[in-house]
């Protein structure tokens, strides 16, 4: 869509952008291109000078097994996670939609943990699910040995995992109840006088017209969960036990600023970039397909 | 609805409560375990019923933190990401949107791209800009041969540098670099009416008096939903400020809780952890429940 009516002094026009192209310059395109050629350079620490050694850096990451280990680590809480907060989030948006009596209330609270900032609900879980404290305490009592995040890396993913779901749940279903939201009325209730019943509405006419919704959010909870567990993962699991946790964001962290590996730090950015980019891209062109938009 | 389905009813509510629950059970804990002494905190299984040290512990958990500048420390840094979003999207947008000259489309996917690539995975070079940030623009006049003719000409070595680490526009500014603004004024100002712009040029109003005095009062929606997501965002950051503040009186309050960790070893302080807690995750909190009818359309406006 265009304008018909424009202002005819572009001059003055750019004037307007150049705030931003700057800020984009300097603090977008410059790191980003940054990162592209310390990828293939081997850069020493505090401005040591830097060699150039073309794929190395990759050939070296990609040939390290815990790099494996956390893109593997990284798919399990992208995969499990995304899963259920969008599943969750889908079933108490449809059933909020339904507006029984007290369905504000949930419309309201649900979108609490959306303000929550990670770092925080991270610490309020780490201390729910402490194995020597409160609930799972309880449990350990009855089951020596169930639960401890801190020795167990299957446990420390779940408690990550967790915490994470539980945040965009809430931020999932706000989107999930807005399409639904969406759906005229009259077309629910013509089908409800062709006698089909609430499951079947659901399936034949709200879940094919939610489709772009559920699309959207896929690609936003699967990239959100390579970023924005990164404080997550610093609280509750530091990336242990045994690197179980060390998801790839983390890993950059930790290489770059702790390790002060930054040719490789930046090598595991220009992948996980590459990743995001083409998660993007496959989920546009497998799910879109199926997509209905209206 | 549409017909009686008492069944079906009982277990929207039963599962609706669940979710209720589900939502509001880690607050709930948080705040009761916030009024427990060290003794009952630690009790198996912990007691739900609020105990008395509640204000001792928001006390304990302020000192021992030093919340009160970090909160303020997230106060400048949320507001400053906050308005920088909102007035350069704003400009960016009315430049797109009403101007036609060479080079648009380029721009217009320059910054479109900036949505693609979270400051996460750009982090190293990032800091590395920050710490100085006019190395950009010394790369550009050594390669040009800029510095080289300044340097023979005037005798005087170029180089440029301005560290920003541990100061709040290093915080702020790489922030404010992407899209995100943009794109939810660029939708908008398409919905407003050519009639309207044309009678303001009929008016003899030229481009910059169109935007103050029609186009920024028509798009006050928009800055506030915008200015809130961006508030919440900016107070949420952990891994940015984590790293470019080592000076103490540039912390966060969200990069403070991890001090509030208890020790292996030492005491389970987890009645402090959960206060600093609930202090920190209060104020937006508090922001969602205010602003909540503007965010969630701004939400559904930005798809962000």
């Amino acid at each position: 869509m265009e304008k018909r009516v424009t202002f005819s002094k572009w001059t003055i026009g750019i004037l307007f952008a150049v705030p931003q192209l700057f800020l984009i310059f300097t603090f977008f395109y410059w790191p980003a291109g940054q990162a592209v050629y310390w990828s293939l350079t081997l850069q020493q620490p505090w401005g040591g000078g830097n060699i150039w050694v073309g794929l190395d850096n990759f050939r070296s990451i990609l040939s390290n097994a815990s790099y494996w280990d956390s893109i593997a680590a990284s798919m399990i809480f992208a995969g499990i996670s995304t899963g259920l907060a969008m599943v969750i989030a889908l079933v108490l948006a449809a059933l909020t939609d339904r507006q029984l009596a007290g369905s504000w209330l949930y419309r309201v609270v649900l979108i609490w943990p959306y303000g929550i900032a990670a770092p925080a609900l991270a610490l309020a879980f780490r201390f729910i699910l402490a194995p020597e404290a409160g609930f799972m305490a309880v449990v350990n009592r009855a089951w020596p040995g169930f639960w401890d995040p801190g020795l167990d890396g299957a446990d420390a993913m779940a408690s990550i995992i967790i915490a994470f779901s539980w945040k965009y749940v809430g931020y999932n279903f706000i989107f999930f109840l807005a399409a639904f939201q969406a759906i005229p009325r009259s077309l629910i209730e013509a089908a409800a006088m062709d006698g089909s019943g609430v499951i079947r509405r659901f399936w034949d006419i709200q879940f094919p017209l939610i489709t772009p919704t559920i699309f959207f959010l896929l690609v936003i909870n699967i990239t959100e969960s390579f970023q924005d567990s990164f404080g997550i993962v610093d609280i509750m699991t530091a990336g242990g036990p045994a690197n179980a946790t060390n998801l790839m964001v983390y890993k950059i962290y930790s290489d770059g600023f702790k390790g002060l590996d930054y040719s490789g730090a930046a090598a595991q950015s220009i992948i996980l970039m590459l990743l995001i980019i083409a998660l993007t891209i496959v989920q546009f062109r497998f799910i879109e397909r199926r997509v209905h938009y209206r | 609805m549409v017909e009686r389905t008492p069944i079906l009813n009982f277990f929207t509510h039963l599962i609706l409560f669940a979710g209720f629950v589900f939502c509001v059970a880690p607050f709930a804990i948080v705040a009761i375990a916030a009024s427990h002494n060290l003794k009952d905190v630690n009790d198996v299984p912990m007691s739900l019923l609020p105990g008395s040290d509640f204000w001792v512990n928001i006390k304990t958990a302020w000192t021992t933190a030093d919340l009160g500048p970090k909160l303020l420390n997230s106060f400048i840094m949320a507001f400053g990401v906050a308005a920088g979003k909102v007035i350069i999207s704003a400009l960016t947008a009315f430049s797109i949107v009403y101007f036609r000259y060479p080079g648009r489309m380029l721009m217009f996917w320059l910054i479109f791209i900036t949505l693609m690539l979270p400051l996460e995975v750009r982090i190293v070079p990032t800091y590395a800009v920050v710490a100085n940030v006019l190395e950009p623009y010394q790369a550009i006049m050594d390669l040009t041969g800029l510095s080289w003719l300044i340097e023979k000409v005037s005798g005087v070595q170029v180089s440029l540098s301005l560290g920003l680490l541990n100061s709040y526009s290093g915080l702020i500014l790489p922030l404010v670099a992407t899209a995100t603004g943009t794109f939810l004024y660029r939708q908008f100002f398409l919905t407003v009416p050519d009639e309207l712009t044309e009678a303001a040029r009929m008016d003899g109003a030229g481009a910059l008096r169109f935007f103050v005095d029609i186009l920024l009062p028509l798009s006050r929606n928009n800055m506030a939903a915008l200015g809130t997501i961006m508030f919440l965002w900016a107070w949420n950051q952990y891994l940015w400020p984590l790293l470019i503040t080592t000076d103490q009186s540039h912390a966060m309050a969200v990069t403070e809780l991890k001090q509030l960790i208890p020790n292996v070893g030492g005491a389970p302080e987890w009645h402090i952890a959960m206060a600093g807690t609930l202090i920190v995750m209060l104020p937006p909190l508090i922001v969602v429940v205010l602003m909540q009818r503007w965010f969630v359309r701004g939400l559904i406006a930005t798809e962000k």
